[in-house]
């Protein structure tokens, strides 16, 4: 199929313009979240690790195996370290660990 | 197009939708972790998708895969400390690399062949970027660890050497494309990307990481849309695409945030251009205000606003706790306190902001720079934990400095400055900082934590 790539090239573009425009809404507060977020999210590699892992091919199963645990680790870990980053981030003092410091001082 | 081929690119195009609302909800903390869930369904989606893709004939080495990943990133994730998210996220930029790099050569193996020549460029490109992005993320993760050091390493030639590099490479994959079976040549791509990765990014100083880590994450999101053009997966290439943009934006806002061009950062080898002992290097003679805590303490019980300056130094000694302890204090007294952010400061754009975060410092307290910056002449004290680019007023007034034209926090204009510091030593940005020798300057040196919670313990003797 010769126009595969083109539309591909399509895709591609509208999805860098689409990135760029709700990426630029991200605040700095959560840049660190945002970078750990995209981490997540670009473990989708994980797709085609998973392609190479599970064909006939030996040595591509092989590689596919590594590949599919590096992706795995960026899929599960990205995304619980990011819901990590994200609980802390609050408008008002956490009751509980205000709460802690009154009644260490009293 | 078969039944399955039909539900699998519906999968897909769903997951891709979450995708790109998980991003939107994060453009506000309220939204942000109801965003995240749906991310996390899209990519489940995604995931299953895919195992019922009709090139997928054996379970065994994906279930290795997926259980052994899923242990490491669930232990990873659970026991990190917040200050070394920087590392953490230069790991998995160089996980996520070597996925790309090593699905790129299996796809090759498999059926490179008899690939048509565009899918043939974009392997060969999946490869060079995703092994550049394995090793230049280590080495950024040595970095920021200390074990390779923080300075830029630097030799004769570096720049014209990766160009070079860099050229070759482009040269191997049209080779590649023309003569599909050069197996050699394929492998040669490999190499230089490795090396590339490793050449590359060894000139460039610490305090530069948060430009090269974004740079780091637009590959690996480029990689992977290589990745998506190889194996004309739509999905690879809008995930691949969303991540790039932001690594781009990000290293841009960054490369703004010190008033310094893309190929300034990565060709520049800030840092190098003063020697030790050469002349214009810091002249430690000049005279300067040490303080005690209790000086400082002082200055701190006499003001009515205080803001906070943090700094990579308060990653260094985990003091964002005893900032916030010192501030709850403060507060207590009547004391209006804020929080200046600088985008680069720390070792990642935010990483200020996660790190007071955790310490339970409200976000409506924290302030970037444009919305603080005026703020500063109104102030009674600053306090500068660990910072010292970000506050060095030579970057307004001398345009000699390596630092000219950055913007900087106008701390200066305040009544008095605390800066602490662990020693007068400039570090290995070597450049001067006339702040630490102003007449309203105080210099507290010792670490960080210690000092905040000496400071504290002062502040509370004269509550009695």
């Amino acid at each position: 199929m010769s126009g595969e790539w083109l539309f591909n090239l399509y895709v591609f573009v509208l999805a860098t313009f689409v990135g760029y425009q709700v990426i630029s809404r991200v605040p700095a507060l959560l840049h660190t979240p945002l970078m750990s977020g995209t981490n997540a999210i670009s473990g989708i590699s994980l797709v085609a690790s998973l392609i190479a892992a599970g064909s006939h091919h030996r040595l591509s199963q092989l590689l596919g195996c590594v590949a599919v645990t590096c992706a795995t680790i960026n899929v599960v870990g990205g995304f619980l370290i990011t819901d990590r980053m994200l609980r802390m981030f609050r408008r008002k003092p956490d009751p509980a660990v205000k709460g802690k410091l009154e009644g260490g001082k009293g | 197009m078969t039944p399955t081929a039909v539900v699998l690119g519906l999968a897909y195009l769903v997951a891709a939708v979450l995708f790109i609302l998980c991003l939107r909800g994060l453009s506000g903390p309220q939204t942000a972790r109801r965003g995240l869930v749906l991310g996390e369904v899209g990519m489940l989606i995604a995931v299953v998708a895919t195992l019922l893709h009709r090139e997928i004939v054996t379970y065994e080495w994906i279930a290795v895969g997926l259980l052994v990943g899923s242990t490491i990133g669930i232990a990873i994730s659970a026991t990190i400390p917040m200050t070394k998210m920087p590392e953490r996220i230069a790991l998995s930029h160089s996980f996520g690399g070597l996925a790309t790099g090593l699905v790129g050569v299996a796809e090759y193996m498999r059926e490179g062949e008899s690939l048509p020549m565009f899918k043939l460029a974009a392997l060969g490109f999946e490869t060079f970027l995703g092994l550049l992005t394995f090793t230049g993320s280590i080495m950024a993760f040595g970095k920021l660890q200390g074990f390779i050091s923080g300075a830029p390493i630097t030799w004769k030639g570096q720049n014209v050497a990766n160009i070079g590099l860099f050229f070759a490479s482009l040269a191997a994959i049209g080779i590649v494309v023309v003569h599909p079976e050069a197996r050699v040549v394929f492998f040669l791509i490999a190499a230089v990307g490795l090396a590339l990765g490793v050449t590359a990014v060894l000139p460039i100083g610490g305090a530069d990481m948060p430009v090269v880590i974004s740079l780091l994450n637009s590959y690996a999101g480029l990689a992977a849309c290589a990745t998506g053009f190889a194996l004309s997966s739509q999905i690879l290439i809008i995930s691949g695409a969303l991540d790039g943009s932001s690594g781009l934006l990000l290293s841009m806002l960054m490369s703004k945030a010190m008033n310094r061009s893309f190929a300034n950062v990565l060709f520049g080898a800030f840092g190098t251009a003063l020697e030790p002992g050469a002349a214009g290097a810091p002249q430690l003679a000049k005279a300067y205000n040490e303080a005690t805590v209790e000086d400082a303490g002082a200055v701190l019980k006499a003001s009515q606003s205080v803001i906070f300056v943090p700094g990579y130094g308060m990653a260094v000694s985990q003091a964002q706790h005893a900032v916030r302890d010192l501030a709850t204090a403060l507060e207590r007294r009547g004391v209006d306190v804020k929080y200046a952010i600088h985008p680069v400061a720390g070792r990642m754009p935010g990483h200020m902001n996660v790190l007071l975060a955790e310490a339970n410092v409200p976000y409506d307290k924290l302030f970037d720079l444009d919305d603080i910056n005026d703020d500063f002449a109104r102030t009674d004290a600053v306090v500068v934990v660990g910072a010292n680019d970000v506050v060095n007023p030579a970057a307004k007034k001398d345009p000699a400095s390596p630092i000219y034209g950055m913007p900087v926090f106008n701390v200066e204009q305040s009544r008095s400055v605390l800066v602490l510091k662990r020693s007068m030593n400039p570090g290995f940005s070597g450049v001067e900082n006339e702040l630490f020798f102003a007449p309203n300057t105080m210099m507290v040196l010792g670490d960080a934590k210690k000092t905040l919670l000496a400071m504290l313990g002062e502040l509370k003797e004269g509550a009695h």
